[in-house]
């Protein structure tokens, strides 16, 4: 049983120091006429276990904070639409927000809606970003809905892949501000889904003439300049209601109807907040935390041990499985990490010392109680337990509230106080876990009379 | 055993001064305001070659563009002005170019004014919603409403000492109000709890088992965490302090904040949330 410990605990151990490892890290030293050169990186999983694909990569995510980037606060103007649509249109213009900013190829774009009041705010995160001025002003563009006709020609490049191409007319009559709005229906007949398209008075009529002129003619629905989709006219449609039909997943229809709301619901909006880091602060910021940290770490290290002797061996052993395994937490569940966040980190690691200093006081407190060695160590961490979850609890209370997971719009939803309040809370989690477990396993194994 | 009630009144004065010397701080001088909550625009450079600040913001001038603040740092400039637009941002950074060579945009930093109104608000509220919270799972853990009444106040005045020392802060070494004080003050209030309920939990344990005099229970409890708390506390303040000497200068107000929380946490279980208890439990009698 004992044995079975000692195996687990070298097996955790090993596991998180794999997933832990520095990401390209090259190293090379010589150890007497042997040479070794290689580089390092952290754990990659990819394999299948029974069908289930695991794809996961260990490595750190790093905030805008650390890494650069910008990050953009929107405000919308929803004054000019009826409070039914704004959902719709919320989500459109987020939804346009998302396709600009695949035109800039960033990796890792967050995009988020947030209500504050009464009002409508869009967060956008670039990280990387070299040019903020250019995303800015094209992110903030309002969306540009409109119809086109077939131009007369074709090309006639024949052989070539654009002879086949559709040419439409830039110039259009029939704009965003014409219709009402796009809902997704399902035909009635065969009950697939379809977009409906209402158009209001003025562009009931413009339809009206641009579906009589193009029968049988495909008609292109331009968004910002591209084109999202080209129905085929099959009749004139007088009424300003009509259908585009496919061969359309609800997904798709819904995605066609949340693109053409874009420009049906047109929100303004406005940059009301803008952080921009550029690469080399965070860069510099990261090294010296880390830097800080393991001075921190190395003190709080020797005054453990110099307090506590050997429990202050232990406790020191336990620091760094707890260091570790909150490292390996981050990087399994891709927490981003904030430069607020490794502070949380450090905040927690003090905490962590706490718990064990709280075991031990106890433990020696029961000894001067004049009991044996392994009761006091039993009775010693039976007890401290109750303060410990305690004290953990309200800590964990608090992180809740920072980190907000609801979203609620009462609370701070800023992503800065997130960042560290998620790490507070696995920290606190963590260190409840280390404390309670492996400090006391690694008590039994090592802390004999 | 050491009878820390006996000095009830130093502690009383300790603590009286502290916050009335952080409150004269808050309403003679106030805080210097980040623009996370007044608005506005930061702007931080690096430059090549050092840059005469004084006619750069002159020639600003000229173009409407006042510069609130500045600050040089070997290569670093940072400059706040009233909130820029991308167009303004652009002025400045041509401008600057033409004194410094080459430059490299470390932050751009712009916020609407609003925001910040709004973010003292929903800090407010969550911290009421907090100390709710505390209150209820002490009440509850505790099946006492005077413990945790207790841990409440020594909780409040960690948050005055808080608000107070940062002020003074603020005013010596020029610390932002930002919204990573409100973090820190957040945290603080946890971490004051944490060490109120390790002693009370002490004192919960001599009142089952013995049903002694609380002034007695009080004291023995006092006297038996003392060092747990210092020990507590140092090792907290070893990792803060670490990171205000060695850190990046971007959080290192917010870690001040967090080592004047650390400091008032300790010291505010055993002086202030124990003294309140034994009184609260006397005062019944």
């Amino acid at each position: 049983m004992k044995y079975l410990w000692y195996i687990a605990l070298t097996c955790l151990f090993i596991l998180l120091v794999w997933i832990d490892l520095p990401e390209n890290y090259r190293l090379r030293f010589s150890l007497g006429s042997r040479t070794v050169d290689t580089v390092l990186n952290p754990l990659s999983l990819d394999t299948n276990i029974y069908g289930w694909r695991l794809k996961k990569e260990f490595v750190t995510k790093y905030g805008l904070d650390l890494k650069g980037g910008s990050h953009l606060v929107f405000e919308t103007d929803m004054s000019k639409l009826l409070s039914s649509d704004i959902p719709d249109a919320l989500n459109s213009s987020k939804d346009i927000i998302e396709r600009r900013i695949n035109f800039f190829g960033v990796s890792e774009p967050l995009v988020q809606t947030i209500k504050a009041g009464d009002k409508y705010r869009i967060i956008v995160e670039l990280p990387g970003v070299k040019d903020t001025d250019q995303a800015i002003g094209l992110l903030g563009k309002t969306a540009n809905l409109n119809f086109r006709e077939q131009l007369k020609f074709n090309i006639p490049d024949e052989g070539t892949v654009s002879a086949n191409r559709i040419y439409f007319n830039p110039e259009s009559k029939l704009k965003g501000a014409d219709v009402k709005k796009a809902t997704v229906t399902f035909d009635p007949n065969t009950g697939k889904p379809q977009v409906a398209l209402s158009f209001s008075k003025k562009g009931t009529q413009i339809f009206a003439d641009l579906t009589t002129r193009n029968l049988n003619k495909p008609i292109g629905i331009f968004l910002d300049d591209d084109i999202i989709t080209a129905p085929t006219v099959q009749q004139p449609i007088l009424d300003g209601n009509a259908v585009i039909t496919g061969q359309y997943t609800i997904d798709e229809a819904r995605q066609l109807a949340v693109a053409i709301n874009s420009g049906a619901l047109p929100v303004p909006i406005k940059l009301i907040e803008q952080r921009t880091i550029g690469p080399t602060l965070g860069a510099v910021e990261i090294q010296k935390s880390v830097y800080a940290g393991g001075i921190g770490l190395v003190a709080v290290a020797l005054f453990m041990i110099l307090n506590y002797g050997r429990l202050g061996v232990i406790a020191c052993a336990g620091l760094i499985i707890y260091g570790l395994l909150s490292l390996a937490l981050f990087r399994l569940f891709s927490i981003t990490l904030t430069l607020s966040g490794v502070a949380g980190f450090i905040l927690s690691i003090g905490m962590a010392v706490d718990s064990n200093i709280l075991i031990f006081e106890r433990i020696k407190e029961e000894k001067r109680k004049g009991r044996n060695h392994e009761t006091a160590v039993r009775l010693g961490f039976g007890r401290a337990i109750d303060a410990i979850k305690d004290a953990n609890f309200t800590t964990l209370l608090v992180a809740f509230i920072l980190f907000n997971p609801l979203n609620w719009e009462f609370f701070p939803q800023l992503g800065l106080i997130k960042g560290f309040a998620l790490i507070l809370a696995v920290g606190v989690l963590v260190s409840l876990f280390t404390g309670v477990v492996i400090t006391k396993k690694l008590l039994q194994i090592f802390y004999k009379k | 055993m050491i009878n820390f009630l006996r000095y009830q009144r130093l502690y009383f004065l300790i603590s009286s001064v502290v916050i009335v010397a952080g409150l004269f701080s808050i309403f003679t001088n106030g805080y210097k305001n980040s623009i996370d909550f007044s608005g506005g625009t930061i702007l931080q450079y690096q430059t090549s070659r050092q840059v005469d600040v004084s006619s750069l913001s002159e020639r600003l001038k000229t173009q409407k563009l006042n510069v609130v603040e500045q600050e040089i740092r070997g290569k670093n400039l940072t400059l706040k002005f009233e909130a820029l637009t991308t167009a303004q941002e652009k002025i400045v950074l041509n401008e600057l170019k033409k004194d410094a060579g080459s430059v490299t945009i470390l932050r751009a930093e712009t916020v609407g004014a609003t925001l910040g109104k709004e973010t003292i608000a929903k800090t407010v509220t969550a911290s009421i919603v907090a100390i709710l919270g505390i209150l209820i799972y002490l009440t509850l853990s505790f099946k006492s409403v005077k413990f945790a009444v207790s841990a409440v106040v020594a909780l409040l005045h960690d948050l005055l000492v808080m608000v107070g020392g940062y002020s003074i802060v603020s005013y010596f070494f020029g610390a932002e109000l930002n919204t990573l004080f409100v973090t820190a003050i957040l945290t603080t209030m946890s971490f004051s709890v944490h060490d109120t309920i390790v002693i009370f939990d002490k004192i919960r344990e001599y009142r089952i088992s013995k049903s002694e005099d609380i002034v007695l229970s009080a004291n023995r409890a006092v006297t038996e965490t003392i060092i747990r708390s210092v020990n507590n506390s140092m090792t907290i303040a070893f990792m803060l302090l670490a990171l205000i000497l060695f850190g990046g200068s971007t959080i290192r107000f917010f870690i001040v904040a967090l080592l004047i929380g650390t400091l008032t946490g300790t010291y505010s279980s055993p002086f202030v949330a124990t003294p309140f208890l034994v009184w609260l439990e006397k005062r019944k009698k």
